[in-house]
């Protein structure tokens, strides 16, 4: 199987054809538009290693996320970035090259904040390993991080070590009548208490927010806070709706923007429908705005904004980069892939 | 000590400081002996070199200045902070430019409600969280030289703390780095959202090891400070029970807070020097501590007690108070400095491997202890199953020095053997730089050098530390192959 990749990579890079390193194709609407030819990467699957006491697991690129996240709940622990599947087919290794994190990421942490080790085949169809399986691991330079978000553009991801949490034993949603401004303000202020806050998501004078954690600390902060207590099935349902974008919101034609900025930032001056997640930092906008309008709140706000879904990628998918941050993509693109032959163009349009 | 530079080098010397002089006072730049002399070394005493220059700029300016100078001089520059690391990450060029960071102390802002604070990183470690207590908010990281230790230190080298299985190492509590590549061209990486487009540069960074990049300003995380903390003292008669006692920790679904291990040497060495009230008679000791809401605290300090208790522990004490509590963990803090008092020196490693294998590991190094007649006390970050087994000798005995060099090689290639590495926070500096050939195949060596080439082409930031050349694996694997194969020669010179 492996020898069959890297004869695909070879020829590729031989005869200067792109490849176009694909899963499951849940994602396929993400970044910059797919080119080149299909590298199908699901046949590589598998878990290989998973020792619940040590907090780790690791599997092939193509295992399917449900699989992996099935494996994991039977034992009680779980990906605590909650990854956005986008469809029935995700594969971790999709999952990992995408660098999405889901509703629990303001309190978690992202999922490159969980990825101890990759192995990968580079452009040259060199097999290498950076990171491992320990969760503190400073030799070298951390490449399996930098490969987490770099929507395949520097290597087939062949196999990744992720640390995974116990999941928590009690989980609680309340809900809240705040307008924006008023629902950023709460947000930002009860981050800085010590609640068990794990989600949030704010739309249309509603705030929604999860508890996580021992039951008597939910208990206790649910107390706190107030508000009007979801039922578990319900919750179940809206966080799902939340992190697979099956929300009604999500739906329809308009294009959607992924605004990312400061938690505190104040309520951007832009015209369309709002969704607030991460405690103010993830901010989604249904607007037909255009895009310098979209992208100068954003940095006006000290953030950046992602055409994520539909509208005109002809004015770049993602913020600009600083000439001379451009200058190191380029370079480390060269060094990792120099015959540019894994998914050009999805990452910036240049590489 | 004291021997005159080389004619060619007190020019060059010269040449490199009137450069400086045209842009910094005279108090920033250094090349006398008796004022670079203190610069010799970093936390790792045992490799020295005094540089030929000292550069302390005080402003983001002339860090550019002094880059873009060397630059183009192609004189080698290596930054420091504090100089508190272990692995000789900042030990000095003796051709180049130590670019000291220590002026840039300055606290820029601490951001109550968007709970982050931008420093200068010759700020030190605990001083952000004393600047953020007054807000009930601290900066989570926090390596055990936490008083001394700089933030833009221990951004080069990713450190860690007994907190982290919790709260994460450096590259989870930083937002937003900025500062300068070598050819002083400014990088502004992160920002203060919880992302920045394209690659992750910033995780990149960090851990570098000061070989990318020159930080002058970070922007770090800061959390809500938990309300309650309790410590429980586990004692137990062996240490692979110990070891099963941490998994088992784990499998309860429980991140404590805190889970380090020492063994009896440690334990003794630290109770003479701080009276800790640690159980000499275990063979070794857990702590485990638990912190936030007060109701989750108590909940959690009863389950670990009945997971010790299930696991064999022959003693267990958990803190009533805080003042017990920090008397708890006295002992543990000063692991460090109470074998220090024990022993004329000692070598501190800093492998990592999975938790399971920590029993079989602590075996392998008691072994090791009477191949090479050395003792070696351990103690250890065992919720992360991060090591740091202290071999203690006489570094004024060339042939302690040499076993304790060869003792630890053993110790770091086991690790990796079971799956772990040879250094989970302290960096390979020049001091584990052999045994990365170790760790890594020469396609992925040579794979970190063009990382390193990205951003340093002319490889001038911190030369020759962190990643070995190809050349060098080749000759250590060969010596390393004749030093396995001709134990009859153990007087031998080596390098």
């Amino acid at each position: 199987m492996l020898e069959r990749l890297r004869e695909r990579i070879r020829g590729a890079a031989a005869r200067g054809a792109p490849l176009r390193l694909r899963g499951g194709g849940s994602k396929d609407f993400y970044g910059g538009d797919p080119r080149g030819e299909v590298l199908d990467t699901r046949e590589h699957a598998g878990i290989v290693d998973y020792e619940p006491t040590e907090l780790v697991v690791t599997a092939r690129c193509g295992t399917p996320l449900a699989e992996l996240e099935g494996a994991l709940a039977a034992q009680g622990q779980m990906l605590a970035f909650e990854p956005p599947h986008y469809g029935a087919g995700a594969t971790l290794g999709g999952c990992v090259a995408a660098g999405l994190s889901g509703p629990r990421r303001a309190a978690a942490g992202a999922l490159r904040d969980f990825v101890l080790g990759v192995r990968l085949l580079d452009g040259r169809a060199r097999e290498l390993g950076f990171g491992g399986r320990v969760m503190k691991n400073v030799a070298g330079y951390d490449v399996s991080r930098l490969l987490a978000g770099s929507l395949g553009t520097l290597g087939l991801i062949l196999e990744v070590s992720l640390k995974v949490l116990p999941r928590p034993a009690a989980e609680r949603t309340l809900r809240f009548e705040l307008p924006q401004d008023k629902a950023i303000e709460s947000l930002n202020r009860w981050a800085g208490m010590p609640l068990p806050l794990s989600a949030s998501a704010w739309r249309d004078g509603e705030l929604a927010v999860r508890l996580s954690g021992a039951e008597r600390a939910v208990q206790a902060a649910a107390q706190k806070l107030g508000g009007e207590a979801l039922d578990a099935a319900s919750a179940e349902r809206f966080w799902s709706g939340i992190r697979e974008q099956s929300d009604p919101f999500f739906a329809g034609e308009a294009p959607l923007w992924r605004l990312s900025v400061p938690s505190a930032a104040a309520p951007l001056e832009l015209a369309g429908e709002l969704l607030i997640e991460w405690g103010g930092a993830l901010r989604w906008l249904r607007s037909g705005a255009d895009t310098a309008t979209v992208r100068g709140a954003a940095a006006r706000a000290g953030g950046h904004a992602t055409l994520f879904r539909g509208g005109d990628k002809a004015a770049g998918v993602f913020a600009p980069l600083a000439p001379a941050l451009l200058r190191l993509h380029r370079e480390l693109k060269a060094a990792f892939d120099p015959a540019g032959v894994f998914n050009p163009g999805r990452l910036h349009p240049d590489f | 000590m004291g021997e005159a530079l080389p004619v060619a080098t007190r020019e060059r010397q010269r040449a490199v400081a009137q450069a400086l002089r045209a842009f910094l006072p005279e108090r920033s730049v250094l090349w006398q002996e008796e004022d670079t002399r203190p610069y010799e070394c970093d936390g790792l005493t045992a490799y020295r070199q005094v540089p030929m220059v000292v550069a302390l700029p005080e402003t983001e300016a002339q860090v550019q200045q002094i880059l873009r100078a060397c630059h183009a001089l192609g004189v080698p520059v290596v930054p420091r902070g504090a100089g508190t690391g272990l692995s000789g990450g900042a030990l000095p060029p003796g051709d180049g430019v130590l670019l000291s960071l220590a002026k840039f102390m300055r606290i820029v802002r601490v951001d109550p409600v968007a709970r982050i604070a931008v420093v200068q990183p010759g700020v030190r470690n605990l001083a952000i969280s004393d600047a953020a207590a007054p807000f009930g908010l601290y900066y989570a990281p926090d390596p055990s030289s936490q008083i001394a230790c700089t933030i833009g230190g221990n951004v080069a080298e990713n450190s860690g703390g007994v907190h982290c299985l919790k709260y994460g190492l450096t590259v989870h509590n930083v937002l937003r780095v900025r500062g300068y590549t070598m050819d002083g061209e400014p990088l502004d990486l992160g920002s203060e959202a919880l992302d920045a487009p394209g690659l992750d540069l910033l995780a990149l960074i960090v851990g570098s090891e000061g070989m990318l990049a020159v930080t002058t300003e970070i922007t770090v995380k800061l959390l809500p400070k938990p309300p309650a903390a309790r410590v429980i003292m586990a004692s137990f008669d062996d240490v692979q029970k110990a070891g099963d006692a941490v998994a088992a920790v784990i499998a309860a679904g429980i991140i404590p807070a805190g889970l380090e291990m020492m063994d009896r040497p440690a334990t003794r060495a630290v109770e003479e020097f701080v009276g800790a009230g640690y159980d000499l008679e275990a063979t070794a000791i857990l702590l485990c501590e638990s912190d936030g809401l007060p109701e989750e605290v108590e909940a959690e300090i009863a389950k670990v007690k009945e997971v010790f208790e299930r696991a064999g522990a022959t003693r267990l004490t958990a803190s009533r108070d805080e003042a017990e509590r920090l008397r708890f963990w006295s002992g543990r803090k000063a692991a460090f400095p109470a074998v220090g008092r024990i022993s004329p020196d000692y070598y501190c490693m800093d492998s990592t491997v999975p938790r399971a294998r920590i029993g079989e590991v602590l075996r392998f190094i008691g072994e090791l202890e009477k191949k090479y007649g050395l003792r070696c006390p351990n103690v250890f970050h065992a919720g992360d199953g991060n090591l740091h087994p202290l071999i203690l000798f006489d570094a004024n005995d060339a042939d302690e020095l040499r076993r304790t060099e060869e003792f630890a090689g053993e110790v770091m290639e086991k690790c990796v053997t079971v799956g772990g590495t040879i250094t989970g926070e302290h960096g390979v500096g020049v001091e584990k730089i052999d045994q990365m050939c170790v760790q890594f195949s020469d396609a992925e060596l040579a794979q970190f050098h063009a990382v390193k080439r990205a951003f340093d082409p002319a490889g001038l930031l911190n030369p020759g530390k962190a990643v070995p050349t190809l050349a060098r694996c080749a000759e250590f694997g060969h010596r390393h192959v004749h030093a396995a194969a001709a134990p009859a020669h153990p007087g031998l010179p080596r390098f």
